[in-house]
């Protein structure tokens, strides 16, 4: 089947059955490899994009779905206001270990700034729970997103 | 402001290097050997686009600094830490370094595996050198251009000053002069002062972080080569089982598929190549939609029987029969047990976990005349060509090896299971390269798992509450004469050697489930026991535990381990211990019922470790409020920065392998959880704040990986205990409400 999809401002035509989750049309139709892999059911995160500003699992997003909504992915966030603070914030207190996760915790990250451009503690664990990070980088996923908005951040939570 | 030369021994005595090994460190001295081609290229005058000073450093006409990272980086951050470290002796400026990643070739780089926390112990001195050496050849070069003595020559931030005729010329302007230099003797080679270090112990950032928050392709998931094909490897529902018959013509047949190859494996612990069926398709989700398609037939009876209640049956029996084997006597513990004033026992257990790196495993392989080329995320890559003679036959200088950064590894990537499954596959389709991806099920199941375990301890305590007998009966899982892997114990463990009569002793039962090392192995399970029961002990002794082990611990010595393993420096201990109470403020218990701090010490991987939980629980739930870690791994911390995220990591790791539910359960040799639903991993509300204190020591740094993640469990155990007088005897942690 052929799907018209617009991902990062460009508009791809794909051949690829409607029940392939948009993941992998990211990944093997588009080459986009920033989108990851983790568990294909929903529970880790890694695959979050954004579908019209908002967050989806694109391991469970059959392509058929997408319809006429406007994607964008990792390789592109920084080209939004909030997403280029949070990626100067990842890397002020450089918040990794391995890295695998950061793509969806910034894209989790950066459509909770659009809504919420001053989170609370709570906020953050709340809008950051579906993202799963295996090395436990949470203390800094949480100050660097309270960097990136502006907060005042404790430097014993930087550390 | 003008950079401050700075001023060193100076390079005396020259030699070049004779082709033998550095003691001790397994390091290729021809490491240092200049490449032919820019030998020659500097001999003629040309100006080589990046000299090579040696295997580790190249540097270019502007300066700039190409520094190769050896090693496997798995989220550790060695890429970042080993170059920093020959950057520091190299006496440049980090801003002019750039990092690539090393193919394997250990007869060039020298041991390149990422495991049990040893690189920052085996490679501290020759990265050091080797950063060393190639200033003694810029200083060469650049005393020959201004006909001085070298020793004249001082350098600061990739600059060589002559400070008598005020003249100065960055690394650049030699590089190409320096190459042709005979490289020093790398013991000769003078080194800093530690006090002149400008790079180690500053916050640098990952090498890779930058690429990372953009998305970029550096993980083994996302090799691409051209005309690749994804693949999927269909195994066995359960342990040990072989392949019978595969009817593939239906998933032939499905979208997308190119080929559905059967693959008799070796049946092999070690090279790891099972039985299975794999498919390639134009797309990772069309080959493993696929697998529904296929109608195997498999023989399981080898697992018939292999299920967790089976194992539980078989350990309480085992505990009740008695030790198969002794494996540490001191003195005479059974006697002293039977006269002790107070005489306490307890079981211990704990399950199967899986590792879970959140990047399933992969690997890309291309096998075309003979060759195999391979992108793997490994932690052990010449373990990786050895297990591919071994199970396919392919020679090792058969096989170019690229390593990827791995998205996590945590002791799985320690077995290349996978990347033998992707060569067996590739070899299939020869020309043709190859992706192999697991699924996040098939990682669940097809795991090296931490082994399960069970405890029997007993302690013998004197009238003036003095630890004096201590005895563990260890139940785990081996073939009667050898442990499985990862299935050991350490009879080194405290309070060996530090108690006068003691006992450690050992059942064994066979297992068909493949085990292995996780993230402080043997360490992550023996600490939540030990130290569990060891606060047990110090209850019964009127005392806390922090102060049994001070009392345990005594003056300030080396406590000899079994084997020749690595000694046990009391002095360290205690150093830890002290600092823990003291940022943790320990003589102040938290206000409010139900809410305790909790204390457990341990010493794996050469650090020494030790941890306060302040926890409180409402009905089954817990809460971890703080965690103070107070650790000491040497001299010097190289990258704080990466060095914090590690303890913060290895302390959400365990709290999660004690709170989060974890254990991985058989029925017939099958694995019966499947994904982050049934084997749930830590999220955000779980971590808590996390405050760390280095205790310096005089010796040289050690490696960072590992030794934070044993005590957090069992200081959490004691936290639940003292704010509820509930013992934690099993994981994960199951409170049932008050």
């Amino acid at each position: 089947m052929g799907y018209r999809l617009e991902v990062n401002g460009t508009v791809h035509e794909v051949q690829v059955p409607g029940e392939m989750p948009l993941l992998w049309v990211l990944r093997d139709e588009l080459g986009l490899v920033g989108t990851k892999y983790g568990c294909g059911k929903g529970y880790c995160g890694a695959c979050t994009v954004h579908l019209d500003g908002a967050t989806v699992r694109s391991c469970l997003l059959k392509v058929a779905s997408v319809g006429t909504a406007k994607i964008h992915t990792i390789e592109h966030i920084g080209t939004s206001a909030a997403g280029e603070r949070l990626q100067r914030a990842w890397l002020e207190i450089d918040v990794m270990q391995c890295g695998y996760c950061q793509a969806g915790q910034i894209m989790s990250a950066c459509a909770l700034l659009a809504r919420s451009a001053s989170p609370s503690d709570a906020e953050i664990n709340a809008a950051m729970s579906g993202n799963i990070c295996r090395c436990g980088c949470y203390n800094r996923i949480r100050s660097a997103i309270r960097i990136a908005a502006g907060l005042k951040e404790e430097a014993d939570h930087v550390a | 402001m003008s950079p401050e030369p700075l001023s060193r021994a100076p390079i005396a005595r020259r030699t070049v290097l004779k082709a033998s090994l550095l003691a001790g460190g397994g390091f290729a001295l021809d490491a240092l050997i200049p490449l032919p081609a820019s030998a020659l290229a500097a001999a003629r005058g040309e100006p080589a686009a990046r000299a090579q000073l040696s295997a580790f450093v190249s540097v270019a006409a502007d300066g700039t600094v190409t520094i190769v990272s050896k090693n496997p980086e798995i989220g550790q951050g060695i890429k970042t830490s080993l170059p920093m470290i020959v950057a520091d002796e190299l006496d440049c400026d980090w801003s002019q370094v750039r990092i690539t990643q090393a193919d394997l070739d250990q007869a060039r780089y020298g041991e390149q595996y990422a495991g049990g926390s040893t690189a920052t112990t085996r490679d501290w001195l020759p990265m050091r050198q080797t950063g060393a050496a190639a200033r003694a050849m810029l200083l060469a070069a650049a005393a020959q251009r201004w006909r001085v003595s070298a020793t004249e020559l001082t350098t600061s931030r990739g600059r060589i000053f002559h400070r008598a005729s005020g003249r100065s010329l960055g690394y650049g302007a030699v590089a190409s002069a320096a190459a042709a230099v005979p490289p020093p003797d790398l013991a000769q080679v003078p080194l800093k002062d530690p006090s002149e270090f400008t790079i180690i112990g500053q916050r640098v950032v990952g090498t890779d972080s930058a690429r990372i928050v953009r998305g970029a392709p550096i993980f083994g998931m996302d090799t691409r080569l051209p005309g690749m094909l994804y693949a999927v490897y269909e195994v066995a529902p359960a342990y040990g089982g072989r392949l019978v018959k595969a009817d593939v013509e239906a998933a032939r047949r499905a979208p997308g598929v190119r080929h559905v190859i059967p693959i008799v494996g070796n049946g092999d612990y070690d090279s790891g190549l099972a039985d299975g069926v794999a498919i390639l398709a134009s797309h990772w989700w069309l080959a493993n939609e696929a697998r529904a398609q296929l109608a195997v037939e498999w023989n399981l009876s080898a697992a018939r029987g292999h299920s967790s209640s089976v194992y539980r049956a078989n350990a309480d029996a085992a505990i009740a029969h008695g030790p198969q084997a002794d494996l540490r006597v001191d003195g005479d513990a059974a006697g002293q047990l039977a006269t002790a004033a107070k005489r306490i026992g307890a079981r211990y257990d704990y399950p199967f976990i899986a590792h879970a790196p959140l990047e399933p495993q992969n690997c890309a392989a291309r096998f075309s005349d003979g060759k195999l080329e391979i992108w793997a995320p490994t932690q052990t890559p010449q373990r990786g060509l050895a297990a591919l003679e071994k199970a396919l036959g392919i020679a090792p200088a058969s096989v170019t090896l690229h390593l990827t950064r791995s998205g996590g590894g945590f002791g799985r990537r320690l077995m290349n299971d996978y990347l033998i499954q992707a060569a067996a596959i590739a070899r299939a389709v020869p020309g043709v390269p190859v992706q192999l991806i697991w699924s996040r099920e098939d990682d669940m199941r097809r795991d090296y798992y931490r082994p399960g375990g069970w405890h029997s301890f007993e302690a013998g305590v004197s009238e003036r509450g003095e630890l004096v007998a201590f005895t563990d009966h260890f139940v785990t899982f081996g073939d009667g004469k050898t442990t499985a892997r990862a299935a050991g114990y350490n009879t080194a463990m405290p309070p060996a050697g530090l108690v006068p009569h003691l006992r450690y002793s050992q059942s064994m039962m066979p297992t068909v489930v493949n085990t292995g090392a996780l993230r402080a192995p043997g360490s992550n399970a023996l600490a939540f026991a030990s130290q569990s029961f060891l606060d047990e002990v110090a209850y019964a002794a009127g005392t806390d535990l922090p102060r049994l082990m001070l009392s345990l611990l005594g003056e300030p010595r080396e406590v000899a381990a079994p084997g020749g393993g690595v000694p046990f420096d009391t002095g360290r201990a205690r150093a830890v211990i002290a600092r823990v109470l003291e940022v943790s403020d320990w003589a102040q218990q938290p206000a409010g019922s139900r809410r305790a701090k909790g204390f457990a010490f341990y010493f794996s991987h050469r650090g020494y470790f030790a941890e306060v939980v302040e926890a409180s629980v409402a009905g089954s739930d817990i809460t971890v409020h703080k965690v103070w870690v107070a650790g000491d791994i040497g001299s010097h911390i190289v990258n704080p920065m990466g060095a914090e995220n590690q303890v913060r990591g290895a302390v959400i790791d365990g709290l999660a392998q004690a709170l989060a539910g974890q254990a991985i359960e058989f029925v017939d040799g099958a694995a019966q959880q499947s994904n982050f639903h049934d084997f749930p991993l830590a999220r955000m509300p779980l971590a808590p704040e996390i405050e760390i204190a280095w205790v310096r020591s005089a010796k040289p740094p050690t490696g960072l990986g590992e030794p934070a993640l044993p005590p957090v469990i069992p200081a959490l155990t004691n936290a639940i205990f003292a704010a509820t007088g509930t013992r934690v005897r099993s994981l994960p942690i199951r409170l049932h409400s008050a």
